[in-house]
């Protein structure tokens, strides 16, 4: 008996060990092909399903597998995969928030060197968005831009109408905040708002300028007259009752846009895509698009492309970079596909552009966004802008929620954030 | 079939007698090695270290530890930590061994379907939990808000609600005073049906015939729990304490799907597990956060320790 089982137990050893061998020799057959896998977080992949059959079709000898996890995760896991040295993605997509922090750490290829000779595409992106990608250092390009997003004030169309205010009148942050007084008196509930949360205001001013945290010699310059003008304006906006108080993805927000209890929201074009899909597909035609007032043009979201130090497929990876981020064709295809907006220039002349938009009751939206993408500084970043995001934002809270004096409260935030910077 | 057949294959990977034993029972230890002791240590290496995750790592000594010692958003996030602590751990105590007596009383009948439909928030996944109370504490459209709203029409209610001046609609996920309170409550909701499981256990090794003599005293209920059940349960009390204790310090799960990684407006849901995880993986300031583990630990052991000195002794051993 005993030896029966051990036979029959080496006999499944044996199928198991075949079966291996067996899966192993099918990818042999197909040898041409190279299986790269490309790292990505949502809705960054619905744009690179979009074009991979064309990919496909024009590079038969690569197949892209996707790989695809939540902001958050995304972002930590690739970390943690770079850190260990091993099962890291061949292409790895990084955000804004995250690209001044990975380009100035290592792990990454240099893709100013050889093979990839990268600068040659310099001139052809738009020019912030190169600068974001390079190292401060040494000023080589460690991620390839992929796609940026013009920050952008989403309006209600059908809201400015019943207030008989024209938007081209609209031009300031007072312009903005004398209408919202006057939307808010339409009501005597607290239900009518010029924004869901105070600190949208903020978060716009904040990006606006040439520098964001910290200057080009890497201080904060968090006490700035930006800073205090962001924090002023967004207690002005809370106390005269003007936010609903509500904070971003949430329930409660996305009922601001399907019922318009809000005036407008600032943000990056990539929200649009997300109210269109799935916020609030039944507002269609009720919305407007303009620029950010006081001729604020500034970056809002927008991502990265690199290569790790360990990755296996390297020259297979470069060449699908090479091909998402250089060519007309598919920068366009993600766009069509997911808002996110080419860092191409060259895709900037697309017909694409010239069309008008149902959502937004037939404006040319996209137009409207790929001006404000040209207007754009180059704006710097810093690897420590996301410990720098985290302080300055709960020193607004203080500012929002107790009243702290807010010039001591961006002193208490630069202390904090010095001390930090170890 | 004959037994000569025993030899072959079979004897030759046949295990010594002696060594045999630890061959079976290696697969945990090699588990526990990789991704229990590895971490562990590997973790205090680090609190000695400064490292962002990709780079070198350079030895600082003890720098981390002064560090933390001296960051303010530490020491509050051991106050938010503790003020849940004591928010939650107390309703789920008096609530479990309550809970527990009555089913192990003879009143109740149906004793199965409520143990467990009270153990069933134990375990529901964190993500429908994140949902749920996300529809019950939304400020406009929760149904708290709306239930109190009602409420309120009741002049007794109306007059209590105004002499604490609490406003309606509340935001319980929105302002730091109720952060706590929400996340208390759901972690309480979620973990008084396991330590009533415990008490039930501990309830049912009590002898029956303690009850009889009781009854036969002339004893009441009252008189039955605190006289008898009270003292003979207090090991169970303490284990049940000691768990929460090292549970509720670590507390990430819970606050984190509330109020998001950040910890909510003004840093309040911010418990010092999510500080620590936030300084290390969102911040890459590994060694710092690593050291916050260790110090947390140790806060842990201390308050493990002062526990034991209240609780020590008692139970059915000394009668």
């Amino acid at each position: 008996m005993f030896s029966k089982k051990g036979v029959l137990l080496t006999v499944m050893v044996f199928v198991m060990a075949a079966s291996l061998l067996f899966g192993g020799s099918a990818e042999l057959m197909a040898e041409d092909v190279t299986t790269i896998t490309v790292a990505a977080f949502p809705d960054q992949d619905s744009g690179f399903n979009a074009i991979l059959d064309d990919f496909h079709e024009k590079y038969p000898h690569i197949r892209v597998e996707l790989e695809v996890a939540d902001f958050d995760d995304h972002h930590q896991s690739l970390l943690t995969r770079i850190a260990a040295g091993s099962n890291v993605p061949d292409v790895a997509n990084v955000e804004i928030a995250f690209v001044g922090d990975f380009v100035n750490r290592g792990g990454f290829e240099n893709l100013s060197a050889e093979p990839y000779n990268a600068d040659r595409f310099q001139e052809d992106i738009i020019g912030y968005k190169w600068a974001q990608g390079t190292n401060e250092e040494t000023g080589n390009l460690i991620a390839m831009p992929l796609d940026i997003s013009p920050g952008t004030l989403f309006y209600r169309r059908d809201r400015l109408e019943e207030l008989g205010a024209d938007i081209d009148d609209l031009q300031t942050m007072e312009d903005w905040i004398a209408l919202g007084e006057e939307f808010a008196a339409t009501t005597e509930e607290d239900n009518r708002w010029l924004f869901a949360d105070a600190a949208s205001v903020y978060e716009m001013i904040r990006r606006a300028g040439d520098y964001q945290f910290f200057d080009d010699e890497g201080e904060p310059i968090i006490t700035s007259d930006k800073f205090v003008r962001a924090f002023e304006l967004s207690k002005e906006v809370r106390d005269r009752g003007l936010d609903g108080n509500i904070g971003e993805w949430t329930n409660e927000w996305y009922s601001t846009f399907q019922e318009g209890t809000i005036l407008a929201q600032p943000s990056g074009a990539w929200l649009g895509g997300h109210i269109q899909n799935w916020m609030a597909p039944e507002t269609a035609g009720k919305w407007g698009v303009a620029n950010l007032p006081d001729d604020m043009f500034i970056g809002w979201g927008g991502s990265f492309v690199a290569i790790p130090e360990d990755a296996e497929n390297k020259e297979e990876a470069w060449e699908f970079i090479q091909y998402v981020t250089t060519n007309v064709e598919p920068q366009i295809g993600q766009f069509e596909a997911a808002n996110i907006f080419p860092s191409l220039l060259a895709a900037f002349d697309h017909e694409i552009f010239e069309e008008p938009s149902d959502f937004y009751a037939g404006q040319n939206v996209r137009a409207l966004w790929l001006d404000a993408a040209k207007q754009i500084p180059e704006v710097n970043t810093n690897r420590y802008d996301n410990i720098a995001e985290d302080i300055v934002g709960d020193a607004l809270t203080e500012v929002l929620e107790n009243d702290k004096d807010i010039m001591q409260a961006l002193e208490d935030a630069e202390q904090l954030l010095r001390r930090r910077m170890r | 079939m004959k037994s000569n057949n025993n030899s072959g294959i079979s004897d030759k990977f046949r295990l010594n007698k002696k060594v045999a034993p630890y061959v079976f029972i290696s697969p945990f230890f090699i588990l526990f090695l990789i991704f229990g002791l590895f971490p562990i240590l590997y973790s205090f290496f680090l609190s000695f270290n400064s490292w962002d995750g990709i780079g070198q790592m350079s030895f600082v000594g003890l720098d981390n530890y002064a560090y933390i010692l001296t960051d303010g958003w530490f020491w509050d996030s051991v106050q938010t930590t503790v003020i849940i602590f004591v928010l939650t751990t107390i309703p789920q105590h008096v609530f479990a061994l309550t809970l527990a007596f009555i089913l192990n009383s003879s009143y109740v009948k149906f004793k199965d379907f409520f143990r467990t439909s009270y153990f069933l928030p134990y375990i529901t996944s964190a993500v429908a939990i994140a949902l749920i109370f996300d529809v019950l504490l939304g400020t406009r459209s929760g149904l708290l808000n709306a239930f109190l709203i009602w409420m309120q029409q009741l002049p007794p209610i109306e007059f209590l609600f105004q002499t604490f001046q609490f406003d309606l609609p509340a935001r319980w996920l929105g302002e730091p005073r109720l952060i706590r309170f929400s996340i208390a409550g759901l972690v309480t909701w979620r973990f008084t049906g396991w330590n009533m499981l415990i008490y039930f256990a501990g309830l049912q090794t009590i002898p029956r015939s303690l009850y009889e003599a009781a009854r036969v005293d002339g004893a009441s209920i009252r008189q039955v729990f605190t006289k008898i059940t009270l003292p003979l349960l207090k090991p169970v009390i303490f284990f049940g304490v000691t768990m929460s204790i090292i549970g509720n310090l670590q507390l990430f799960q819970e606050p984190f799907v509330l109020v998001g990684g950040a910890g909510g407006t003004g840093r309040a849901g911010m418990t010092t597990a999510m500080y620590l995880f936030r300084t290390g993986f969102h911040w890459r300031q590994f060694g710092e956060g690593s050291a916050m583990a260790y110090v947390l630990c140790i806060f842990i052991i201390i308050l493990s320790l002062v526990n034991k000195k209240l609780f020590s002794g008692g139970g059915l051993n000394e009668l």
